[in-house]
């Protein structure tokens, strides 16, 4: 699944959009997730994921600004997210399906805080980011 | 996820002994598919299912041409199954799931005919390069 032209252009807009409010966007993603696919909890054993924890916090920040750091390098995410494909590769190792689920979430916060942001074509071009993100940090764990 | 040297060589090795099957391997990874998956019969109403039809020996043997087409260009899967993939896109729409199902049975009926060959790494090379041509073949859907 290739990114088209206008598919770029409603994410970096779309990001724009959400500017120094992505750190939020990241906690609330996460804050979801564990609530609504607590298995996704397996994975932060040594954190306090009680809400508004300072570990959400902080670990939503990293989440937000990788995705930053994707749509504005929009044209080579493998290349901006290497080191990140690595660390989960050998490291971290979550099971690539839930990354469809963190996605999921995030398009639900953008949903429900941007709502007029949210139109059935930049839905679609957000879900292929996320999905292009996703498919970037799972591809060198075999 | 990208083919290693070793994996395409582990491919072009044991389907030089599939090739020699093929058309009863197609037949038996769809029947296996479908008894295991029966959700799948869904996008064949036109068919005749039973046991050893001709429509399935027909469908399965296509289906094994292709996997023989992609093997025949492992380096360049996305251009030798351009038009499947377009077909599949626009006119089949078979959910991307149902790749993942399909892999499983082909593998399943491999590892029983040639359970010698299929050693854990032969194993994780097909499965990677199903994978492959499972994601080309879903490329254009959106």
């Amino acid at each position: 699944m290739v990114l088209s032209a206008n598919d770029k252009s409603n994410v970096k807009a779309a990001f724009g959009k959400i500017g120094g409010q992505a750190d939020e966007y990241g906690a609330e993603t996460l804050e979801r997730m564990f609530a609504t696919y607590p298995q996704t909890k397996t994975y932060f054993p040594h954190f306090d994921l009680s809400k508004g924890s300072a570990q959400i916090k902080g670990h939503g920040k990293k989440v937000a600004a990788a995705l930053v750091e994707a749509a504005n390098n929009i044209d080579d995410i493998a290349g901006a997210l290497s080191k990140l494909s690595d660390l989960h590769a050998q490291k971290l190792r979550v099971d690539p399906v839930n990354f469809k689920l963190l996605g999921q979430c995030f398009l639900v916060v953008v949903a429900t805080r941007n709502p007029s942001l949210l139109t059935p074509e930049v839905h679609a071009s957000l879900d292929k980011f996320l999905c292009a993100v996703g498919s970037v940090l799972t591809a060198k764990y075999r | 996820m990208t083919l290693t040297q070793a994996d395409k060589a582990a491919v072009v090795t044991i389907w030089a002994k599939v090739a020699t099957q093929a058309d009863a391997i197609g037949t038996e990874s769809l029947e296996r598919l479908f008894f295991s998956y029966p959700q799948t019969k869904t996008y064949f109403p036109h068919f005749d299912l039973s046991q050893g039809s001709a429509q399935l020996r027909g469908h399965g043997s296509k289906v094994m041409s292709a996997i023989g087409e992609a093997v025949k260009n492992i380096d360049d899967i996305r251009r030798a199954l351009a038009k499947l993939s377009e077909l599949h896109a626009y006119i089949l729409r078979v959910d991307p799931v149902n790749f993942k199902l399909l892999s499983h049975c082909i593998l399943c009926s491999v590892a029983a005919r040639y359970p010698n060959d299929f050693s854990p790494e032969v194993h994780a090379a097909w499965d990677k390069f199903l994978s492959s041509v499972s994601s080309v073949l879903t490329e254009k859907y959106r």
